[in-house]
């Protein structure tokens, strides 16, 4: 035998959607994360209820890489189907747990196979029909605690916590792992170099956060009262989760009263009219959809940002265009929910690229758009949302609501009802709004998403088109600079990368690659746009600088360019990764080093 | 005579608006007197009164009444997802919505279907024309089949009527009125403001530009010839006593939740407007026989509205701060603990 793998490994599950493998996997996830060791799980499914081939892969590092990875270590083989293309994703010298009743003709000899009859196990020693289904991937979490060598209180942890609502399936669960644990022991030797140690300083402080988790959590400490949606993956989970937390902080259990209005709509339109509708009239609002529900909602977005009415809206981004791969990440609507709308608009767009922006961002969200009158957009993506991402604990809050400039009675009194809706009196482009409700009779306006002047008159006058799309452009300058600042790491590399988002992740893995090999490479992470001044700034200090992203037109490449002057814009070069499974470090290493070999 | 004023202590001129830019004779112009006077009378608090619509000859008109109030004149088709969500934050305001024939049947009739669906508390009214007036005379789908354009084109399609429609997903209150029938739209305006829920009021609204000749079953004549009222309505306010002398047997008396009454005077057939498949059928008798029905056709002044089926707070949401809002300190802790 080799020298062993500690706490180095990536784990691929292939089952079938439905089956009830997610907690399976879920369950080994967490006891792993439990040994101290951490853990990036990626669930790659099926737009499917039941029956399509899925995947989970769960990736063990010692460095606590979070990327995908693009080598299998351990695949269990579960799924017929498509047993036989799995098995090509398996590193030589790997190991393959599969069902014994698959046919193992001709298949590879450079990796281990430990058959194991799950179906027969299961039929044999679990006597519930319903349980039975379920419970046979719970098998395979024992055979693999077996094989790596995950203490049984691990085990025990991991099912414990899967199932905190439901203690009472804790024992039957417990029972179908001890299945397969004993399996192992009884009839396998160890034949390969893979195990896991527990470890210290790695996770202390650390939790398992979905990216919609953790927004949905920022957008209820962010003081959101009205959410409109639509259901649609992978942005379905962002509200389903706000209700749930919902029911649990914002309900007067006396009264049964809700401090917060989360409405099904009926479309995509509805949800973002609705969310405008309550910003409009004072509320913190918002909506969230990903795809198809981003492409309708560009006409009520312009009218917003037109009439500047406050509004949160989040795009879990997801492969399109069209229906496109509705569970497969991307980060591809960048560029057009920049612009969203037809006309002359331009949107403030936050990048989140970790769980703990998802939350930060999402709370700030709603102090920009009513700061700054207009809708703010949060691109995350399916990779992000979906899937449960290691991160420290996220921070309370340390400052209170900025409600921006609105006009009380009081402050009409003051002013003797002299104010003009539109009107810039501060010289940052943002101007004051009354909210309906506010009892003083020179509180109301009109709010049209046609022409208006500085009084919210209706005109078509050409000047004051004029006068007010240029206080609009003012008003987004003023912004750009209160958004969250690229984060910049730099020790003098001649080579830059820019990325934003969920790659975030590879490039932190690229960059030791890289280092590992002698080329150091320094880094900006695009946090916002539009575009902050510092991304020109980093261009100029370096030689060349790569924008990589998860889609096939380097929308931010583009974003970049046009940011830049003249002289810079040929040291900007281009990464792309789009089939849709989150990008892997070795997808910014492999073209990086290409393109370096070429002389200039 | 000085000016009188109403019990919030404002004249009449208090709810008058920015002066009209649709065609002189236009029905909707008529209906923003009559919307004028209803408010009035009603002392709606201006301050109170969002005035939300869509896009449209209809959805400008409510520029042209209450000017101190705030309005908002959205995207095509999407006034109810506006009202929904500015009521939502604030329960407190009264939502009145002006939407057209284009704006309701065409482009907005999902929008229309689901607000009654969810019977959100506002005033619901169509300035029906049967035409698209700004983008010069195409047919809308309220269209009757068989009417002629104003260049002669036939209308070859079965027209779409809001109220049947309002009706068959059980709206809580569906009227139809004509905009020259100001004793039967005032009442009717004042009864659908007061009613709790979504309250379609369909006004027949001539537009005298494109569709107010021979072959429209839009114009003021036809109109006038075909109306048929299914009983006289009158609407008496909470703040007023109800003295209504009248033979037994000739009146209705429809109570409002906030204890207004809507007087309904039999003028032929008696109709029950508590009676959803009767009103159906009254619909659909006067189509079969010609007629434009006009009056209260059905109200339900029980219906759960939208905001108390979802236990919103009668305090506006959009007033809560941090201390309602957030999480607490400790709760955000133990909240974060079970990440782990």
């Amino acid at each position: 035998m080799t020298e062993p793998i500690v706490n180095d490994l990536t784990i691929q599950a292939a089952t079938v959607n439905g089956s009830g493998s997610q907690t399976a996997n879920l369950v080994l996830t967490r006891a792993i994360f439990h040994m101290g060791i951490p853990v990036a799980p990626k669930n790659v499914f099926p737009s499917n209820i039941e029956g399509l081939p899925t995947w989970y892969q769960l990736r063990i590092t010692p460095e606590g890489h979070m990327a995908r990875s693009d080598k299998v270590d351990i695949l269990i083989a579960f799924n017929v189907a498509t047993w036989r293309e799995d098995l090509k994703s398996v590193r030589p010298g790997g190991v393959v747990i599969h069902e014994e009743a698959f046919s193992t003709a001709d298949v590879r000899t450079d990796v281990t196979y430990y058959p194991v009859p799950f179906s027969k196990l299961a039929k044999s020693k679990i006597q519930n029909d319903t349980l039975r289904k379920q419970l046979a991937n719970m098998i395979y979490v024992g055979v693999v605690a077996g094989l790596l060598g995950i203490p049984w209180g691990a085990v025990e942890h991991g099912v414990k916590r899967q199932f905190l609502a439901k203690p009472k399936a804790v024992p039957v669960n417990l029972d179908a792992i001890k299945l397969g644990y004993d399996y192992w022991q009884d009839n396998f030797s160890k034949q390969d170099p893979y195990r896991l140690e527990p470890m210290t300083g790695a996770v202390e402080g650390k939790v398992l956060v979905e990216g919609n988790q953790a927004a949905a959590l920022g957008a209820l400490m962010g003081g959101v009262t009205v959410v409109a949606w639509y259901p649609i993956t992978p942005s379905s989970s962002l509200c389903e989760y706000l209700i749930a937390y919902s029911d649990r902080f914002r309900l007067d259990e006396k009264t049964s009263e809700k401090n917060i209005s989360v409405v099904q709509a009926e479309d995509e339109l509805a949800a973002v009219g609705m969310a405008i509708g309550a910003g409009w009239a004072g509320a913190r609002a918002m909506t969230s959809t990903s795809g198809p529900g981003i492409s309708l909602m560009a006409e009520f977005s312009g009218l917003a940002y037109y009439a500047e009415v406050p509004v949160v809206i989040f795009d879990i981004q997801r492969i399109g265009p069209s229906t496109g791969l509705p569970t497969r990440t991307s980060q591809a609507d960048i560029g057009f929910v920049y612009t969203l709308s037809h006309g002359d608009t331009k949107h403030l767009v936050l990048l989140p690229g970790t769980v703990e922006e998802c939350y930060e961002f999402a709370r700030d969200a709603f102090d920009h758009a009513d700061r700054f009158q207009t809708p703010v957009f949060i691109l995350s993506d399916l990779d992000l949302g979906m899937n449960l991402w290691m991160t420290p604990e996220f921070k309370y809050p340390d400052k209170k609501f900025d409600r921006g400039k609105v006009l009380s009675k009081q402050d009409l009194e003051k002013l003797a009802g002299e104010w003009g809706r539109y009107r810039d009196v501060d010289g940052d482009g943002v101007t004051y709004r009354t909210l309906p409700g506010t009892d003083h009779p020179a509180a109301g306006y009109f709010t049209r998403g046609s022409g208006h002047d500085e009084q919210a008159r209706y005109t078509e006058g050409a000047d004051a088109y004029a006068r007010n799309m240029d206080r609009l452009a003012h008003k987004l300058e003023t912004a750009r600079h209160a958004l969250p600042a690229p984060v910049v790491e730099e020790s003098g590399s001649p080579i830059g990368l820019i990325a934003f988002g969920s790659t975030h992740s590879a490039v932190i893995e690229a960059r030791e690659m890289l280092a590992a090999a002698g080329k150091k490479v320094d880094y900006l992470r695009v946090r916002a746009l539009p575009l902050a001044d510092e991304v020109a700034r980093f261009v100029a200090r370096h030689e060349r600088v790569y924008v990589i992203e998860q889609n096939r037109d380097g929308q931010l490449y583009d974003l970049v360019r046009l940011a830049l002057p003249a002289e810079l814009v040929e040291r900007v070069r281009s990464i792309r990764h789009y089939n849709g499974q989150p990008i892997p470090a070795i997808a910014i290493t492999g073209p990086l080093m290409d393109r370096e070999a070429v002389p200039a | 005579m000085s000016a009188t004023v109403n019990r919030v202590g404002l004249p009449r001129d208090a709810y008058k608006g920015a002066a009209t830019t649709l065609c002189a004779g236009c029905g909707h112009n008529s209906i923003t007197n009559h919307m004028i006077k209803a408010l009035y009378e009603l002392g709606v608090e201006p301050h109170l009164l969002a005035k939300m619509s869509g896009i449209g000859c209809s959805s400008k008109t409510p520029a042209y009444f209450v000017e101190t109030a705030h309005g908002f004149n959205g995207v095509h088709g999407r006034m109810p997802a506006l009202t929904t969500g500015a009521h939502l934050a604030n329960r407190q305001l009264i939502m009145l919505g002006v939407s057209g024939d284009g704006d309701t049947a065409s482009i907005g009739l999902g929008q229309f279907m689901h607000m009654i669906r969810r019977n959100v508390d506002c005033t619901y009214i169509i300035e029906d024309n049967g035409t698209y007036g700004l983008t010069k005379g195409q047919f809308s789908a309220t269209a009757d089949l068989g009417s002629v354009q104003k260049k002669g084109a036939v209308n070859t399609f079965q027209p779409i009527d809001p109220c049947a429609v309002a009706l068959a997903l059980g709206c809580s209150f569906v009227a139809r009125s004509f905009s020259g029938d100001g004793k039967q739209v005032v009442p009717l305006i004042k009864a659908a403001i007061a009613h709790r829920g979504t309250a379609i009021l369909d006004i027949i609204s001539p537009c005298v530009t494109f569709n107010d000749h021979d072959g429209s079953t839009k114009s003021y004549s036809w109109v006038k010839d075909h109306e048929e009222s299914i009983a006289d309505v009158s609407f008496i306010p909470f703040f007023e006593e109800v003295h209504v002398d009248y033979e037994p047997g000739t009146m209705r008396d429809v109570r409002l939740h906030d204890g207004s009454h809507i007087m309904l005077k039999k003028l032929g057939e008696d109709h029950d407007p508590t009676d959803r498949r009767a009103a159906i059928k009254v619909i659909e008798e006067g189509r079969a026989e010609g007629h434009l029905v006009t009056g209260l056709l059905y109200v339900d002044a029980e219906m759960s509205d939208f905001a108390t089926t979802e236990h919103i707070p009668q305090r506006p949401l959009r007033e809560l701060g941090e201390d309602e809002l957030r999480l607490t300190p400790d709760q955000f802790s133990q909240f974060m603990s079970e990440f782990a």
